[in-house]
């Protein structure tokens, strides 16, 4: 049975590459950063470890957009949304643990002391348990997924509409967010983190298991998406994609499938969210702006939509282009960033991917 | 078998980019470098372009005067894109990937308390010269920016008095953010310490990039129906012009209701027809109309290297606070270091006590030998038709940074200098 | 004030020359001897002190060594003996004013004006009082009423007489002025009427009289009647206004997107475009006709925009049709390099477009209510524009085969309609359209490179709401969020009532995922 699922997933050759990713990830990495010392030209140094895992967080995101849109054609330029609240949700939980170690040395955030207030407003409620904290990281996105998706699909809103009001969602949750009176933060949103589990945030340990379970998390979800879509939920999904009414006439209630689709891809996006934070050490409701979430578009444009890999591939190579030409053509990146994008548009409809599967003889 | 060849290829490219973006400094050895942290794309570019550019343009002249310790300097210029987690990751590439001596940068008090922890547990330096809301002290950070006494608190008490008009009623108007949040609450405590009713102060706040200023304006000609009434702006960035356009355009004169800025200068007013807004006030440390020596020749330093490098805006060099309080930092950090003989951060830190250098404000500017931040004189300026400043009122002296403002509950037990702590704590 | 009006009062006879003394202080002196000059100068009351002080008001006012000059231009003048001085001194600094020292001339300059021949100098006097009047000032402004044949002034005039009446006549003439009060527009007779009937905290009146106090209350109704009026007004055109800048921002975009599906995320940074273009037209007016440059940068930024626009289309969008999704990213791409272009050229900073004279200052409708040139040429710019594609759409060939297209495409091929055409005509036609919106957006914003940024979201909005197919749509979804937002705002606050606008259009779109104004086809999306 386990035999024929691993065959069904990947072949032999995309299980090798699964497992010398997981040695680079579980062993390389930890050696060259914790133990090699500082000084030797194979160290991997703190910014390292924190890009990587900071990309790591997008390749989740990138996945969870491909199984919506690259399967089942539902063009979401809102998804930052969801990452966002399961970042805030994270959030609090290590807003709590930084305690009385504020600039103004009181339990509370310090946005909330120069606020004046003197007690946490309600959503703060429990946030200092790192198992209510979790479980809001996945409920929170669910539960807003869940309850637009229903009336959206349900009114069989479609295509562009779908993608403007996605936009519309994701603005007007931004401009909640940066108000201060909205109780988070504002635009100074969460940062200065100490602690995580009263284990300190800073530490090389820390920051490479963080690493390592971002990892763990971005193999799991690629093996989760790749066995519903394998499955026969995922062939309904791409029938979906390609001719919807036809579906419906079939018999199959379409808002089920494509509901189910879209919450799941909310829930994981909130959990890269909460890995997100900690190791980039701040929040803030930039995070919800429609353009993050059009690029998250763009990830899976250039990797490849309908291919999972390829959506992993798109985020690594955007936001590593970006780090390499912010640092050096801080002048020009725009320029390199947007020529990349109107390309592979153009040129490369399948994206990466598509030009390397047509490789095949 | 192509497709293993292509995919080779692929991953040697991003190996030699990925030791390209690593390396960027191993070829000389012998230079100091020195790290620049500011948005050159993004909301924040407008105003903070100008900030590295005068950077660079102080690390030239100190080049050509011989560097610092007979090093030169090597300025490493990153975007941050105006992007608060961007800001950490660069502040972080920067202090271990280039392993540079000092950072020059920020601009937002967002910004900054995101690269706060990275140099705190790297133990880093930053010096951050804008005007900011106080309420922080780290070890590794100057900051030669205003605190609210040396901004805030004396503007109001220029409008209180009978030259400021004798203001009795006020609108506290700001972006919704923290800087005009800490600051009114200042305000407003300083107010109702002199006396003024909770009933003639009105708060209010609009998001970023707010444009449509029609009401707001509207509600300030009713409140100010009550008495004489001053407008205190913390607005930021872009939404300052369409405010003024539109107190222009409702007839709303400085002479009947004055407004006073602290995040308008020069270089903001260059995108503003200025004459609806004669009158109007700004709050600062240093002005370009200023008339003395220094300024004079720092001006024309500014107009030749402007010119020379062909910045845009080269045709119209303007110059302000933030500018001043940049190239300030950069050489009393020079000074630092050669008093320490060394760039070690802990030894600049000590070293940096007590520095003091000839400012264009025309005082001598000195670092407060405890508190990390400078001393520096108040000047109140009208905006005139041209786009300039009228000086109208000075403080006599540089007025001591307060960090922490008394006119918050709980800050008369800080101490008035660095804890010293580090980020890991427990 | 009170000083003034002393010295107003004792109009002295004319003099050519002017104390040399107070001149001098006017020069030299601190703040409060400044003042005590102006209120000399006022009492010598002639036209050379009135000259004087408008000189200084205008920053001609300068001084070299002992003398006090009035400089224009290239000529300087002896401010005391109206001399000339030439060549004008090299060391000339110019007399500093602060607001309370101007302010001090602006009232000094009205009083003057009050008893001017030139009518609207009397207006504009009375106008400046009714703000700034004192006790002292009663004999001076019933002496000007005795004199005054021109209603509008006279009315103004009044007002201000009943105001200080109130405080210093007899009880017949209180009541009298708080009648006349109470036909005022000015919301600071609300603020005197309501401190009639101020309570003090033990339960007394201020004013112990009881018919004025019930005169006073009549009036304060009368009054607050009439200021709720203003204030509905003023809530009318700011929605009306920012309805208007909603419809040339998302006019360009309905078509694109209506005619051809294309998703163009460039359309924010075309309207940038138009808005440097205003720029740089202006720049190339100074000089004498800089009025005027509006003329031609109204159709400059059309043409550059739809320039823009046709090239974007010729080069990238024409491959990407039939796949909305993918234009999207395209465009979105062109945006970001549309944004570092400009940002190269013309720097990152705002670039300044000043208004021209004419759309400068206001209409006053009711005291304090003021409706801005700029906003009312604006609003009726879009009418304009909109009437302009109306006519386009429904009169011409062009538009004939626009809208042909839009309903079936391939039937209109068929027929013989050279769509491709069609498709870089009707694209750079919308780009057009956000250009001219660009140029309206520089005259009441600031323009800079991220412009387009922030009203992306906004045309889209107006867009969806609208449904595409049809101007209407367009028209009442601008002009309704720009009603929703502004009333909102005035209960709520600017951000909450921009999050309930777009909570609406979500829920809207379940309950009509068209659109309001859906075009109504057979065709089965795909």
């Amino acid at each position: 049975m386990t035999g024929g699922i691993s065959r069904r997933l990947y072949g032999p050759r995309g299980w090798a590459i699964l497992a010398l990713f997981s040695v680079a990830v579980f062993v390389v990495l930890p050696i060259l950063h914790l133990s090699v010392p500082g000084d030797s030209p194979f160290h991997v140094s703190s910014y390292w470890v924190a890009l990587g895992g900071k990309i790591m967080c997008y390749a989740i995101v990138a996945v969870a957009m491909d199984l919506i849109w690259g399967y089942a054609g539902i063009l979401s330029l809102g998804h930052g949304l969801f990452f966002a609240l399961g970042g805030y949700a994270f959030g609090m939980y290590l807003m709590r643990q930084i305690g009385s170690d504020g600039q103004y040395r009181q339990p509370m955030p310090d946005f909330m002391v120069f606020l004046d207030w003197k007690e946490f407003p309600w959503q703060w409620w429990n946030s200092d348990s790192f198992w209510w904290c979790a479980m809001l990281v996945i409920v929170v996105p669910g539960l807003l997924a869940f309850v637009f998706g229903y009336f959206a699909f349900r009114s069989r809103v479609k295509g562009v509409y779908f993608s403007i009001i996605t936009q519309a969602l994701t603005f007007a949750a931004m401009l909640l967010f940066f108000r201060n009176a909205t109780g988070f933060g504002g635009n100074n949103g969460f940062t200065d983190f100490r602690r995580i589990l009263d284990i300190p945030i800073a530490t090389p340990q820390t920051r490479t298991v963080l690493f390592a379970v971002t990892g763990a998390t971005l193999i799991g979800t690629l093996l989760l998406a790749r066995w519903l879509t394998t499955s026969r939920f995922g062939r309904v999904l791409a029938a979906i994609r390609d001719a919807e009414q036809r579906v419906m006439f079939c018999g199959y209630d379409t808002v089920h499938y494509k509901l189910f689709v879209w919450t799941l891809s909310a829930v994981i996006c909130g959990i890269a969210g909460a890995l997100y934070v900690p190791q980039v050490g701040i929040i803030n409701p930039s995070e919800m702006s429609p353009a993050n979430s059009i690029e998250i578009a763009i990830w899976v444009a250039i990797g490849g939509r309908g291919s999972l890999v390829g959506a992993i591939l798109g985020a690594g190579l955007v936001n590593g282009a970006k780090s390499f030409f912010t640092q050096t053509f801080p002048e020009y990146w725009l320029y390199a960033l947007g020529l990349i994008f109107i390309l592979v548009t153009l040129f490369l409809p399948q994206g990466v991917m598509g030009l390397l599967n047509r490789k095949k003889p | 078998m192509k497709r293993r060849i292509f995919i080779k290829q692929l991953a040697m490219s991003a190996a030699v980019a990925a030791i390209g973006a690593g390396s960027t400094g191993l070829y000389a050895a012998d230079t100091i470098k020195v790290g620049v942290l500011h948005s050159l794309s993004g909301t924040m570019a407008i105003s903070e372009t100008v900030l590295k550019d005068v950077t660079l343009m102080a690390i030239d002249e100190i080049n050509a005067k011989g560097g610092v310790l007979g090093k030169k300097l090597e300025p490493v210029v990153v975007d941050p894109a105006s992007n608060w987690p961007l800001f950490a990751e660069k502040a972080r590439q920067l202090l271990t990937q280039d392993k540079v001596a000092v950072t020059f940068g920020c601009w937002t008090s967002v910004s900054r308390k995101s690269v706060l922890p990275v140099f705190e547990e790297l133990n880093g330096l930053l010096f951050y010269p804008v005007q900011y809301e106080g309420e922080e002290l780290s070890k590794n950070v100057f900051y030669t920016g205003a605190a609210p006494n040396q901004q805030a608190i004396p503007a109001v008490e220029y409008l209180m008095s009978k030259e400021g008009g004798g203001a009795k009623r006020w609108v506290l108007l700001g972006t919704d953010y923290v800087y005009p949040r800490t600051t009114n609450k200042i305000l407003r405590a300083f107010l109702i310490k002199k006396g003024v009713k909770e009933s003639d102060i009105d708060e209010k706040y609009t998001p970023f990039g707010h444009s449509d200023y029609q009401t707001i304006v509207a509600d300030i000609k009713k409140f100010a129906a009550g008495g004489k009434t001053a407008v205190v702006s913390t607005i930021n960035g872009d939404s300052n012009v369409p405010f003024y356009k539109e107190l222009g355009n409702q007839g709303l004169k400085a002479t009947d209701v004055p407004v006073v800025a602290f995040s308008v200068g020069e270089e903001e007013l260059r995108g503003v027809d200025t004459k609806p807004l004669v009158g109007h006030l700004a709050a600062w440390n240093y002005f370009m109309s200023l008339k003395n020596p220094v300024n004079e020749a720092w001006k024309k330093e500014w107009a030749a290297y402007s010119k020379k490098m062909k910045l845009a805006g080269a045709d119209k060099p303007l110059t302000n606070d933030p500018m001043e309080a940049a190239w300030i930092g950069i050489h009393m950090w020079k000074q630092a270091v050669e008093k320490a003989k060394s760039t070690d951060v802990d030894k600049v830190i000590a070293a940096m006590a007590g520095q003091t250098f000839a400012a264009p404000s025309g005082i001598t500017s000195m670092m407060d030998p405890k508190n990390h931040h400078l001393h520096k004189a108040v000047f109140i300026g009208e905006v005139q038709a041209n786009g300039q400043f009228n000086v109208v009122w000075k403080t006599k002296g540089p007025i001591k940074a307060q960090p922490w403002s008394p006119y918050i509950a709980g800050n008369d037990k800080k101490k008035d200098e660095p804890d010293g702590k580090t980020i890991i704590t427990k | 004030m009170r000083i003034l009006l002393i010295g107003l009062w004792l109009f002295a006879s004319s003099a050519l020359a002017l104390d040399a003394a107070t001149v001098g202080k006017l020069g030299f002196g601190d703040g409060d001897e400044k003042i005590a000059a102006i209120a000399a100068l006022v009492a010598e009351g002639d036209v050379a002190a009135l000259a004087l002080l408008q000189a200084a008001a205008n920053g001609e006012l300068q001084t070299s060594g002992k003398l006090v000059l009035v400089v224009k231009g290239d000529e300087a003048v002896d401010a005391a003996t109206g001399a000339k001085v030439s060549p004008p001194p090299a060391d000339a600094e110019e007399v500093i004013l602060n607001n309370r020292i101007r302010r001090e001339i602006e009232g000094a300059v009205a009083a003057l004006k009050l008893i001017s021949p030139d009518r609207a100098a009397r207006l504009a006097a009375a106008k400046e009082l009714t703000g700034n009047a004192d006790e002292a000032m009663l004999p001076l402004i019933n002496k000007a009423l005795a004199r005054e044949a021109d209603p509008e002034v006279k009315q103004l005039l009044e007002l201000t007489q009943a105001t200080l009446e109130l405080k210093t006549g007899t009880k017949e003439s209180r009541i009298a002025a708080v009648r006349t009060l109470g036909l005022s527009t000015n919301p600071n007779t609300k603020m005197l009427l309501l401190g009639i009937l101020e309570k003090s905290k033990e339960g007394s009146y201020a004013e112990p009289d009881e018919d004025i106090r019930a005169e006073a209350q009549k009036s304060l109704r009368a009054l607050e009647g009439r200021l709720a009026w203003g204030e509905r007004a003023g809530v009318l055109f700011t929605s009306v206004s920012l309805g208007s800048i909603l419809l040339l921002a998302a006019l360009g975009l309905a078509i694109t997107y209506g005619l051809m599906g294309v998703i163009n995320m460039a359309h924010g940074e075309l309207i940038m475009v138009g808005a440097y273009t205003t720029y740089v037209v202006q720049n190339t007016f100074k000089g004498q006709f800089f009025d005027w440059y509006l003329l031609a940068a109204v159709p400059a930024s059309f043409v550059v925009a739809a320039a823009v626009g046709m090239a974007l289309e010729r080069l990238v969008i024409r491959w990407l049709y039939g796949r909305p999704l993918e234009t999207l990213l395209a465009t979105w791409g062109i945006s970001l390099m549309l944004i570092q272009t400009v940002r190269t050229i013309f720097g990152a900073q705002n670039v300044q477009v000043e208004n021209p004279a004419f759309m400068s200052g206001g209409v006053e409708i009711l005291t304090g209510v003021v409706m801005p040139w700029s906003r009312i040429v604006i609003i009726c710019f879009a009418g304009a524009v909109l009437i302009g594609m109306w006519l386009l759409l429904t009169k011409t060939r062009l538009g004939l085969f626009v809208r042909g297209v839009t309903q079936n495409r391939a039937m209109a091929s068929c027929v013989g309609v050279p769509t491709a055409r069609v498709d870089t005509w009707a694209f750079g036609l919308g780009c057009g359209i956000a250009g001219l919106a660009g140029c309206a957006l520089s005259q009441i914003g600031n323009v800079g490179p991220d412009l387009g940024q922030s009203y992306i979201v906004d045309s889209f909005m107006v867009v969806v709401l609208g449904g595409v197919g049809q101007l209407a749509g367009t028209v009442y979804a601008a002009l309704g969020l720009g009603f929703a937002n502004k009333l909102l705002e005035a209960w709520q606050g600017a951000v909450l009532a921009k999050i309930a606008v777009l909570v609406f259009i979500i829920f809207f779109i379940q309950k009509r995922p068209q659109g309001m104004f859906a075009l109504k086809g057979r065709a089965l999306d795909a």
